[in-house]
């Protein structure tokens, strides 16, 4: 459990400091020392460090330039020049995919910041405040929820017009109900906590018990569900690409590069394999990374 | 029982309400005229106003929503705009197709998932569990579009052995199914695992051992008996992924499957056939939902007890 360091002024000044200082910092320590124990979230951590490297640093590193068109070099094979052979435009496949990968975390990361943080507000408020709130936000979280994930941002898609930002806001959508039921439910129990009974009994508002107390230790849990909806916004970016309804050429996400190299899967079946390749590399390295944190910093959450 | 059900039942219409609600606001509330985007420069004016008055597109957006849902409830979707067929005749025609597909792969998902979640629990750490757990979450792991991809290089570029897509017989269905199952075979391997691994530390399973039962007849009698219950809950709401992955699966084999109709529907811009495609799955989920909650207090009388003494 963490205690706040907001807590903090509520209490008497000497009373709290000292106390929440330790015990933030063992619970940090612990929690780090909990994962670097767990063996494959570091190979997953190590994977992602390097590709997050690879994709800032891609225009110096990529040997080819992406948008560079070369009809006299179409589909080769792996060679030394070409790694990983070349498209059916003469393009090198490892740079597009080492171009891909600025897609592909970008689009893991924002949506889920954006979902997380949607989803954090309704949770604790629906959770804290009970009532209509209560039941108001649960009905659309059930609604949004009996949705197929697919078909949703497929139809957000279809109304909005297939680019980066609306895969950002279908994706959005899709992801904050499950972030606000979980929420909700430890918003219920910690209100029932004593740390938050003293909080009001010193009067404090409600929006600070909220945002001050209860928010902070959300925190670990947020956390978890940030790492582990970031490789399903990698596959749902990728499907949507796949399906024509996402990224937009000549702009490569990995999901498109798949989907554009299934025509030539014959002569050159590297050109649609690789790229499915990085995502299944990618998704596997953000999954060990998650379930590492879940247990390091939320063992209850363990299924 | 009963009761449950029904009241579980009452809980969805709204549920179902908001949703056809919220489906009808995102898909007419797109920018620009529908059918001039869809007819593009073949139609004149004069035939993109007649037909914006067949749509009834001119009314205003809330008597259009009550009586689209009027429509609906007596099975009437409109007409698909490209094909100017009834939109519940052309779903109704797919549908089977779908239908087919999700319950040959959720079989290969039940065939492969539960005895090698069980296996796993048995041996847990051993190498078996490791292989499994491995396996099934490379499943979870891998996006669908390309594994179709590389069962089609293998199986049908390279060995020759199935077809590599079309729908034309049994043999069309072998590779989609397989691809469709691998992932929900992973889902339910993990659950069948961990629900196991969690009977068998229950005090009813050392009395049983105590008794002089064999280890076998521990796990099959007893203990897979609660331990199945989450999974055969899951397996209801399985029909959500399977309609999301059957999407992607579809357009992939070239299954004229309701997942087809709904890509075709969006790059042909079909209003109407999109929003009944849609429609259509999210009730189908729903339903499934439905049919998991209330086989979950079926089977587990601790949930119907725990509904009681929250109704009274």
């Amino acid at each position: 459990m963490t205690h706040t360091s907001d807590l903090a002024p509520d209490l008497p000044p000497d009373l709290a400091p000292a106390h929440e200082a330790l015990e933030e910092a063992s619970f940090l320590r612990d929690t780090v020392r909990a994962f670097r124990r767990n063996r494959m979230a570091m190979v997953g951590l190590a994977f992602v460090v390097a590709l997050v490297v690879c994709a800032v640093f891609a225009p110096w590193i990529s040997p080819h330039d992406p948008y560079r068109v070369a009809l006299d070099e179409q589909l080769l094979g792996p060679s030394r020049t070409y790694w990983l052979g070349t498209d059916n435009f003469g393009r090198d496949v490892l740079t597009r995919i080492l171009y891909g990968a600025r897609i592909s975390l970008v689009v893991g990361i924002v949506p889920s910041l954006i979902s997380l943080a949607i989803g954090a507000v309704m949770g604790i408020l629906s959770g804290y405040l009970g009532g209509r709130t209560d039941f108001v936000v649960m009905r659309l979280a059930d609604m949004m929820i009996a949705f197929p994930s697919l078909l949703l941002a497929m139809v957000v898609m279809y109304t909005l017009g297939a680019n980066l930002l609306n895969i950002f806001l279908a994706l959005a959508l899709v992801g904050w109900a499950s972030v606000a039921r979980v929420v909700r439910s430890q918003t219920l129990a910690l209100r029932e906590k004593e740390f938050i009974e003293a909080a009001r009994a010193n009067g404090t508002s409600r929006s600070r018990i909220m945002f001050g107390h209860i928010f902070p230790n959300v925190i670990p849990t947020l956390i978890v569900l940030f790492s582990l909806s970031i490789p399903e916004a990698i596959m749902w970016e990728s499907s949507l690409s796949f399906l024509g309804v996402g990224v937009q050429p000549p702009e490569a996400s990995w999901g498109l590069l798949v989907a554009k190299g299934k025509e030539y899967m014959f002569q050159a079946p590297t050109v649609a394999i690789a790229p499915g390749i990085a995502i299944l590399l990618t998704v596997l390295a953000f999954n060990f990374i998650g379930d590492g944190l879940r247990d390091a910093l939320d063992p209850s959450m363990k299924d | 029982m009963l009761m449950f059900a029904v009241r579980r039942i009452l809980v969805s219409i709204p549920v179902l309400i908001g949703i056809t609600l919220i489906l009808f606001v995102m898909l007419n509330v797109v920018p620009g005229d529908p059918i001039a985007l869809m007819m593009k420069e073949h139609a004149s004016p004069e035939v993109i106003a007649r037909v914006r008055e067949q749509m009834h597109l001119d009314d205003p957006m809330i008597s259009r929503y009550f009586s689209f849902l009027w429509n609906a409830v007596q099975g009437d979707l409109g007409n698909s705009i490209k094909l100017n067929r009834p939109v519940t005749d052309l779903i109704l025609k797919a549908f089977p197709n779908t239908l087919l597909l999700a319950v040959c792969a959720a079989l290969v998902s039940w065939v492969v998932g539960i005895p090698a979640g069980i296996l796993s629990a048995v041996r847990r750490d051993s190498f078996l569990d490791r292989f499994f757990m491995g396996f099934s979450l490379l499943g979870v792991s891998m996006p669908i579009f390309w594994s179709a991809l590389l069962l089609q290089y293998v199986f049908a570029m390279k060995l020759k052995l199935l077809p590599v897509s079309g729908f034309y017989g049994w043999q069309y269905l072998v590779l989609p199914s397989i691809v469709l199952g691998w992932s929900s075979a992973g889902v339910i391997a993990r659950l069948t695992r961990s629900s196991l691994l969690e009977v068998m530390r229950l005090d009813y399973i050392r009395t049983a051992r105590a008794k002089g039962l064999r280890e076998t007849g521990v796990i099959t009698r007893h203990a897979l008996k609660n331990a199945l219950i989450p999974v055969v809950t899951i397996m209801a709401i399985q029909v959500a992924g399977l309609l999301s992955g059957a999407v992607i699966t579809e357009a992939i084999f070239s299954i004229p499957g309701v997942g087809r109709i709904t890509v075709s529907a969006i790059s042909s811009r079909d209003m109407p056939l999109l929003q009944g495609a849609v429609l259509f799955a999210t009730v189908l989920v729903i339903l499934g939902n439905l049919v998991a909650d209330i086989l979950y207090s079926i089977l587990d009388p601790r949930i119907r007890a725990q509904m009681r003494s929250e109704a009274s």
